[in-house]
Parts: structure tokens; C-alpha cells; sequence
């Protein structure tokens, strides 16, 4: 077969390709939403524990948030997927994309966590003093002076994470959710033919994967530049 | 009680990890006085001065500002430190905002004053000091001498009734102790109420109103400049002032 065919036979045929568009809009929207889960989990673990550490304020839900972290980080992604789609919601009926941000989220949550929590600790203790010697109350100094400085230090680790998990999301199969590594997959028990749509796949992924990178250190630069 | 008693220590203790750091300092500022506080290194001045504001909780003891005790449990401390300004050893000046925003968010956010208010009162202060052309700087952009400056009208901008000098031109090239010494000299004349901890013995020597000798937690003796250095009583501060002069 010339390389026409083999197009023709895995993406045109029978609208194969919608497979991999489904699949990537799928990916993306789990992704997108896992994303923002995981920033808002990771952002307020991050708070506690930073809090817990400097202040020793929060003992409990620091514990709490120390259970959450060694659990999750210390379980594959895919297993914890599973248990949330057979266990947690195994008699009900629920969208598969909703359990997939939930896992996703929850799982990146962690790494999240310990990633902000980092670039807090990263920020000298004299910021934090200036800024209550000033009469800022906890909170205040947090927001004004702290996290922005934060932010900036994490931003390429977070970064990494977001490309981390836009990979991650691939195992979405094991639910039996269309991603669009599931939609490759499936044409390729279509047609028989490996080659064209998994490398096809992986193509995407790159591209994506290459592109955010690029917008990460741009946005990085235009930071950098307001501080020299 | 005094009216004209700022800031009151009562036996202010504070251990750090079972080591004491502090054992049961008594001490009173009055408006306008300018009191410096020296002592070896370790000796537990900085974390006195840090206790003023509680930036260090006293572990024991009572500070009393303008008569009440922000030691007590239902002090709003931030309020109180509105009106204690703070000078660092390390100016942490906050390196993501300019210097004009370093000076301004506090008055902004805290004393509720409309911005364009809050940076006239900013350029004012910076003209005072010469660093009017620095307004759109970042702290990064500037000298220790000039970053230790701006911290101390930083600080001033919030309209301050004390200012605390933690070892202001300790982290200072020597040629630029000169500039920062000025200002602070500045704000004496001014009346400012100013509690500083310091080597710089001619300043000391100058400014004060009333020079302090703190060694190992104790205060060992407090007097006049005139009297602390020409006459000094406790022995440990006469080989204190032996090696440093």
C-alpha cells in the first residue's frame, strides 16, 4: 500500500478521523478542567502547609493535607482513576469526562501543592516580616507581597506540571473514556495498521505539548521584565 | 503612668528552643527620644527591639504601647504596627513593585488613602531623601546605601509614631553607612521617636538621648551618651566599649 492508502484507509474512511478530533477535544477539556482543579487544590494545600510551617497555625488540616498528599502521590494515576470510576461511582451513572477531571485534578492537586508551597517557602522570611512590620495582617502580606513574588518562581514548574498531566490524561482509556489516545487506538483495531494513527497521536501531543511550552516562556519573559 | 512613656518593656523574656535569649528586659522609650541599644553579637538586642512589635512573641514579660499591652491576647497587633515603623538589617524592600508602590501600598491598603494622595505624600518623602528620581526604579536597581533609605521612608510613610532600626547599616559598604546614618540623624532632629540597634558608636554617641548596653539577655546598663562612654560603671560594658573604640 502507497502512503495515500494508508491515509485514506485510517483517517478519511469512514470519517476516521473523527476519532482523533473527538478524542483531542476530549483530552483537552479534561485536561483544561483537571488543570484548574488541581491549581485550585494545590493552591489552598499550599496555603495551609506553607501557614503550618512558618506560623504553626493549622495543625490539623495540615495533617490532613499531609494524608491527601502521601496518598496521592503515592498511588499511580491510573489506579486512582479506576477506584474513583469502579469504586467511588461504580453504581452510578456519571459522565466518564466529569470522573476523569476529578482523578486528573485531584492527582495533580498534590503535585501542585508541593510545587506553590515550594515557591512560598522560596520567598524570604523578611518579606514576610516587612510586610506585617508594615501592619499587613497574614492574609495581606500573602496576597501583596508574597505569592506575586511566588508565582513568578513557580511558573516553569508549573508549567511542567500542566504539560505532566495533558500527557497523563492518555490513560483515560482504562475507563473506557474516547481521548485522543483511546481514538487512535481505535482506529488502529479498525484497519489493523499501527503505524499511521498512533504516530499520529504522538504527533499531537508534541505539537501541543511544544506549543505551550513556547507560551510559558514567553509569559515567563514579560514577568521577568517587570522586575530586572 | 507617664503620658510621655511611648513604649514600655515590663520583664520581657524570650527563650528560643529552651535557650534564653532575653531574660527579663525592663525598659521605657518617651516621644522624641532617640534611644540606642548596643551589646556584643548575641547579646538578644535585635530580638528586643523585634519584640517591640512583636515580630518575636516575648515568651514572658509585657510591652506596653501607648499604654496598652500588645502583649494580651485580643490586641490587634497589625494595627499597632501601623504605627511602629520598622527598619531591617536587609532593607527588604519588596523587589516585585517599584519603589514608588513599595512606598504606597501601605498607606493605600491600610490607611485607605486615594493613591494619587498617598504617592504625593511618597515623593515628598523621597525628594527629602534625594531619591525623587528613583520613584519608577526597582530595588534591584539600586545601591544598599539608597535601598536602606528608601526602607526608612517606606516606612515613614505610614505616618509612624516610633521607628525600630535593626542594624540599619550593618549589611552596608562602609562608604554608604554615611547616607543612611544622615537621614536617620534627619528624623532626630525631627523628633521622631527612634529605638536603634547599632554598632556604629558615633552615631551613638551623637544622636542618642539615651545609649543602652544589653550583653547575654540582660540590660546591664542604660545613661546618657555623655555619661555611657566617658563613665561607664558595669564592667562588662567597660571591655565591651574597650574593643570597640
Amino acid at each position: 500500500m502507497s502512503f495515500q492508502e494508508h491515509f485514506y484507509l485510517n483517517f478519511i474512511k469512514d470519517n476516521r478521523w473523527l476519532y482523533i478530533w473527538d478524542g483531542l477535544k476530549v483530552t483537552l477539556t479534561v485536561t483544561l478542567f483537571a488543570t484548574l482543579l488541581g491549581i485550585a487544590i494545590g493552591f489552598v494545600i499550599a496555603i495551609i502547609r506553607s501557614t503550618h510551617d512558618r506560623t504553626g497555625r493549622f495543625k490539623a488540616l495540615n495533617f490532613v493535607a499531609q494524608i491527601y498528599l502521601t496518598v496521592i502521590r503515592g498511588t499511580p494515576v491510573v489506579v486512582q482513576l479506576m477506584i474513583i470510576y469502579f469504586v467511588i461511582f461504580g453504581s452510578v451513572d456519571i459522565n466518564k469526562v466529569i470522573v476523569a477531571v476529578l482523578a486528573f485534578g485531584i492527582n495533580s492537586g498534590a503535585y501542585v501543592a508541593e510545587i506553590c508551597r515550594a515557591g512560598i517557602m522560596s520567598i524570604d522570611i523578611g518579606q514576610l516580616e516587612a510586610g506585617r512590620s508594615i501592619g499587613f495582617n497574614y492574609g495581606q502580606t500573602m496576597w501583596y507581597i508574597i505569592l506575586p513574588q511566588a508565582f513568578k518562581n513557580i511558573l516553569p514548574a508549573l508549567g511542567n506540571e500542566f504539560i505532566v498531566l495533558l500527557k497523563e490524561t492518555s490513560v483515560s482509556g482504562y475507563i473506557a473514556l474516547q481521548d485522543l489516545t483511546k481514538g487512535g487506538d481505535i482506529i488502529r483495531s479498525r484497519t489493523y495498521d499501527a503505524f499511521f494513527p498512533l504516530i499520529a497521536v504522538a504527533l499531537i501531543y508534541l505539537i501541543m505539548v511544544m506549543a505551550f511550552t513556547k507560551l510559558v516562556s514567553m509569559l515567563e519573559r514579560r514577568l521577568k521584565q517587570s522586575e530586572r | 503612668m507617664n503620658d510621655s512613656v511611648l513604649i514600655r518593656a515590663e520583664g520581657v523574656c524570650k527563650s528560643f528552643d529552651g535557650k534564653e535569649v532575653l531574660k527579663g528586659i525592663d525598659l521605657e522609650i518617651r516621644r522624641g527620644e532617640v534611644v540606642v541599644i548596643i551589646g556584643p553579637s548575641g547579646s538578644g538586642k535585635s530580638t528586643f527591639l523585634r519584640c517591640l512589635n512583636l515580630l518575636e512573641v516575648p515568651t514572658g514579660g509585657h510591652i506596653y504601647f501607648k499604654d496598652e499591652d500588645i502583649t494580651g491576647k485580643r490586641v490587634d497587633i497589625d494595627h499597632h504596627r501601623q504605627k511602629m515603623g520598622m527598619v531591617f538589617q536587609h532593607f527588604n524592600l519588596f523587589p516585585h513593585m517599584n519603589i514608588l508602590r513599595n512606598m504606597t501600598i501601605g498607606p493605600e491598603k491600610l490607611l485607605k488613602l486615594p493613591r494619587e494622595e498617598a504617592e504625593k505624600e511618597a515623593m515628598a518623602l523621597l525628594e527629602r531623601v534625594g531619591l525623587a528620581d528613583r520613584a519608577d526604579s526597582y530595588p534591584s536597581q539600586l545601591s544598599g546605601g539608597q535601598k536602606q533609605r528608601i526602607a526608612i521612608v517606606r516606612a515613614l510613610c505610614m505616618k509612624p509614631e516610633v521607628m525600630l532600626f535593626d542594624e540599619p547599616t550593618s549589611a552596608l559598604d562602609p562608604e554608604m553607612v554615611g547616607e543612611v546614618l544622615q537621614v536617620m540623624k534627619d528624623l532626630a532632629k525631627e523628633h521622631m521617636t527612634m529605638v536603634v540597634v547599632t554598632h556604629e558608636m558615633g552615631f551613638a554617641r551623637e544622636v542618642a538621648d539615651r545609649v543602652v548596653f544589653l550583653d547575654d539577655g540582660v540590660l546591664m546598663e542604660q545613661n546618657s551618651p555623655e555619661e555611657f562612654f566617658g563613665n561607664p560603671k558595669n564592667d562588662r560594658l567597660k571591655s565591651f566599649l574597650g574593643k570597640v573604640l
